[in-house]
């Protein structure tokens, strides 16, 4: 291993010195000479008619330089949809336009009418509220269900109605899987809801056009998890501006969570903003801001029934989910409850059939798109839910009833019903370790000692499944995707054989500038501190896919280990050159090329150094130089899993839930840095347990978003959380990506809204409660206890 | 949002219905008015100062008055902008009857915001609303028996 750590080592990450000493270089940080400063006059009513925007009054304030409406974007194309749904009936879905400023209409509270660009920040808001908006309002389409009844208000007048799809998988078994529900020996169902989240990243999004008029190139900063995905949606289908004319720079990006994948109207205003007043504009926005534009996430209403025999076997599932789609379709939105939530509906199970319904609708409201997890967590809790229900109809123990039905370890790879193939896993084992770590013998003792004071105590048990390391692409170009997932790097050596990585995965609090460098410095056997990573920016980094869907060590990670496979098959050469021997015989070890068998050897470096000063090299036939690029397409979705506990004690007085502890097991395959995936395992969970506990988005009968600041929209703070006990001993390496990775972004946020809303039920179980919709504050639990009574 | 209450004015209905269709004494009533014009048959316009949670703005409204019933009842509709700070509209139902102590106003009032207003204050827009209610009707009170009126209490008003 390299002294400075490589694969396995808790390296500290190198980046937290720029971060912890307020010296990273965020978006908002950077400022040009001359940029003017945008605001945008965003719709305060759900849903109207724009009879007229009168801005004469504002246009004459001072520092206004112009100001903006739809008028001005005539010819310029909406903001894409990255991925289109086939419908049961083999229809597309329906798409509607998604303009930069709002034309005709306003769809959601929040949407930009028009945009002031002015000296100042502060001379642009004030003529943004001189803008007169003449808006007829129109009645609010906010419950989904009332959406898709006849004579609905529509949301976009030339679709056919609010429902953008209706997608059903898989559509083959819709009969078989009614006939197993009409004729087995249990059903267990449960109506539920996956409640809306707002995404919250530390840093709010930013975005500045810089247009230089000479050479006509234009260049965006942006707060963005793929500059390049960016830069192509934004450049082909909105604007219409080549590739080799734009360049999209996401420098340290604070936070993402899935809302800073897709393509903002904000991004293409400033660009567009940018060569229409020749001087660099800015937009910062601010929390307000924030919770009304940025996408949401989650919003499900679903009914889920799990037929089982009378042993307990699972049989079938059958699911009926309305998902909200909100005003427009965001980038990936459609994905979300379809190819991200359908095909983990087998969960961790041998259950032979499965039926999804999926009804995706438009309200009025800010789109909804993924959120850490982005389909996989809304899969996973009515999965997990139904199954604990279950065990507790048929009395059967909740981890007894999942072992039962468990894939076993020989049966891999497996085929699940709904498309999938997992390739590795051991679910007994994860399930084993946190029996163990849970010390779940000791829960009756321990549920006594909470009773003795008057508590009620409840343990939660829940088992995930994901799939990710987003994705194959000829498997999701069948699936609707509008693009390519696979990933990029170039590794750079230079001619004192230090490196730089520059890849396509972007880090926005990942870790990637420590975790990449010990990948590379351990197939060279060189110390990680002679790599550096380069990343977020267009110009500076081959064609890219970002990071999302736990992808960047899985397939990011890969593309890194193939360009540097390249690197050292090339300097094998050089070496075999330099010590006059066959290639085939030489070795590297420690960053020494030695010809097998004998003591004859040279440095990395002193091969890196013949590459840029060639006198003694082949260049007949070989290049000079020491620099590959690589491209990497997974051959399959990477499948982590893991066991999760929780235990709570719920005041039966007051309804407040408090978490006494919270394990986790997970299986991450082969692990670069325990202490990253063990912080990135913490930040999941806190997720997860923020939206079980205390997040929720809530909109009024009228589209008024109520909880549009932290004081009405709860974040899970230090207190809120336990001490986390986590683990991930149990590896089943990936068997198809060259480092036997799996990914660990997502994971908490998926195993534990379960784990925790099991254990609510669990310590309310003998007052009759059965089920609590998340967010489990004291007022609905203390409802839930009452209503039970 | 909607509120409903009543209150005995310690007036004459006549009174009462005058004060309630002029524009100067509701001007001392409203909590926050800045401004008040026009009259009962065009309808008024008012600017308006009001904190609510965190939200401080000044609204910039009409109100109009509509289904007259000459000192019995009438109803009120109007909208406010509070520019940046979002919007409110609504109405109010309001009848007035005689009883021993006086004139019984009674009010059913349907009222909404939007914008900042909702996403910042929304959850408590009914408790202010009927704080603003209450002290209407104390100043509205104090205006139509001046005798009883001291200084101190205007200045609270």
């Amino acid at each position: 291993m390299p002294a400075d750590g490589g694969i396995g080592a808790s390296t500290r990450r190198r980046e937290d010195v720029r971060f912890l000493t307020g010296k990273g270089q965020y978006t908002d940080d950077i400022n040009i000479r001359g940029q003017a400063y945008v605001h945008f006059l965003r719709s305060d009513i759900a849903h109207g008619k724009i009879n007229n925007i009168d801005t004469s009054d504002a246009e004459n304030m001072p520092g206004v330089i112009r100001i903006f409406t739809s008028k001005d974007f005539e010819g310029v194309g909406g903001v894409p949809c990255g991925w289109q749904v086939t419908d049961r009936f083999g229809q597309p879905m329906q798409e509607p336009k998604h303009p930069v400023l709002a034309e005709g209409k306003v769809r959601h509270v929040g949407e930009p009418i028009a945009a002031v660009v002015a000296e100042t920040r502060e001379q642009a808001r004030d003529a943004a509220e001189a803008i007169i908006v003449d808006i007829e309002e129109l009645p609010a389409v906010i419950d989904m269900k009332a959406a898709l009844q006849d004579g609905a208000t529509k949301v976009h007048d030339d679709l056919t109605g609010n429902l953008c799809f209706d997608w059903g998988f898989v559509e083959e078994n819709r009969e078989a899987v009614d006939e197993a529900i009409r004729n087995a020996a249990h059903v267990t169902t449960l109506e539920l809801t996956n409640n809306r989240l707002v995404a919250n990243p530390m840093e709010p999004r930013v975005a500045i056009g810089d247009y230089d008029a000479a050479r006509d190139e234009h260049t965006l900063y942006t707060t963005s998890q793929n500059p390049h995905v960016i830069r192509l949606l934004m450049g082909a289908f909105v604007l219409g501006i080549p590739e080799n004319k734009l360049r999209v720079i996401a420098p340290d990006v604070g936070g993402g969570f899935g809302t800073k994948i897709f393509h903002y109207q904000e991004e293409a205003f400033c660009t567009f903003a940018a060569k229409a007043v020749n001087r660099p504009v800015k937009w910062t926005s601010s929390r307000s801001e924030a919770f009304m534009s940025d996408a949401h996430g989650r919003d499900h209403v679903t009914k889920i029934e799990l037929a089982l025999d009378e042993n307990g076997k699972f049989l079938a599932v059958r699911t009926d989910t309305y998902a909200n789609m909100g005003a427009y379709l965001s980038t990936f939105a459609p994905s979300v409850p379809t190819w991200l939530h359908g095909t983990l509906m087998a969960g961790n199970y041998t259950t032979p059939l499965v039926y999804v319904n999926v009804k995706a609708v438009f309200t009025n409201t800010v789109p909804v798109d993924a959120y850490r997890g982005a389909g996989r967590p809304e899969a996973t809790f009515q999965l997990e839910r139904v199954i604990d229900k279950a065990a507790r109809e048929l009395g059967i123990d909740p981890i007894e009833l999942r072992r039962r039905n468990f894939i076993q370890p020989d049966q891999y790879p497996y085929a699940t019903p709904v498309a999938l193939e997992y390739d590795t896993g051991n679910y007994p084992a994860t399930m084993d370790k946190l029996v163990e770590i849970a010390d779940i013998k000791g829960f009756a003792a321990r549920k006594a000692e909470s009773e003795s004071r008057g508590k009620k105590r409840g343990l939660g048990i829940a088992h995930y499944i994901e799939a990710c390391g987003i994705a194959p692409s000829n498997l999701v170009g069948q699936l609707g995707a509008r693009a390519g997932l696979y990933e990029s790097a170039t590794v750079r050596v230079n001619p004192t054989g230090g490196l730089v990585v520059m890849t396509g995965s972007h880090s926005h609090g990942q870790g990637h500038e420590t975790t990449f460098p010990q990948v590379v410095a351990e197939m060279i056997g060189i110390d990680a501190g002679m790599v550096e990573i380069v990343h977020g920016d267009t110009a500076n980094t081959p064609m890219g896919m970002g990071t999302y869907g736990s992808r960047s060590i899985a397939v990011g990670g890969s593309a890194i280990v193939r360009a540097t496979e390249k690197i050292i098959a090339k300097a094998r050469k050089i070496a075999a050159h330099l010590l006059e021997a066959s290639d085939e015989d030489i070795e590297l070890k420690d960053g020494q090329f030695t010809v097998k068998g004998t003591d004859k050897s040279v440095a990395w470096g002193d091969v890196c150094l013949a590459a840029y000063v060639p006198h003694n090299y082949p260049l007949e036939d070989l290049e000079p130089g020491l620099e590959e690029t690589a491209f990497y397409d997974p051959a399959n979705f990477v499948y982590p899993a893991g066991a999760y506990a929780c235990e709570v004690e719920v005041d039966p007085e007051t309804g407040k839930v408090e978490i006494m502890s919270f394990c986790a097991a997970d299986d991450f395959g082969n692990i670069i840095n325990p202490m990253i995936v063990e912080g990135q395992v913490h930040g999941g969970l806190a997720q997860g347990i923020g939206q079980a506990l205390l997040e929720h988005c809530v909109y009024d009968e009228n589209g008024q978003l109520v909880s549009g600041s932290y004081m009405d929209y709860a974040m899970p703070r230090a207190d809120d959380l336990p001490s986390f006990v986590t683990d991930t001993s149990c590896q089943t390496p990936c068997t198809h990506n060259p480092l036997g990775v799996k990914g660990c972004g997502e994971a908490g946020a998926i195993g534990a809204p379960p784990a925790v809303v099991n254990a609510v039920v669990d310590a309310l179980a003998d007052m009759g409660v059965t089920h609590i919709d998340m967010p489990l504050t004291p007022a609905r639990v203390w409802s839930a206890i009452q209503a039970a009574k | 949002m909607i509120l409903s209450g009543s209150k005995v004015i310690q007036a004459d209905r006549n009174t009462v219905w005058t004060a309630l269709n002029d524009a100067e004494i509701l001007k001392r009533c409203i909590p926050g008015c800045q401004e008040m014009t026009g009259n009962a048959d065009d309808g008024f316009e008012a600017v308006v100062t009001q904190k609510i949670g965190p939200v401080k703005a000044t609204f910039r409204g009409t109100v109009a008055i509509s289904d007259v019933i000459p000192a019995q009842s009438y109803r009120i509709t109007g909208e406010g902008k509070g520019g940046a700070a979002g919007f409110a509209k609504g109405g109010a139902a309001v009848t007035l009857e005689d009883t021993d102590e006086g004139t019984l106003l009674t009010y059913d009032v349907e009222a909404r915001v939007g914008g900042k207003l909702a996403s910042l204050g929304g959850r408590i827009i009914t408790g202010v609303a009927r704080k603003l209610a209450d002290r209407f009707f104390e100043n509205f009170q104090q205006a139509l028996a001046p005798e009883e009126e001291s200084e101190e209490e205007r200045a609270q008003g």
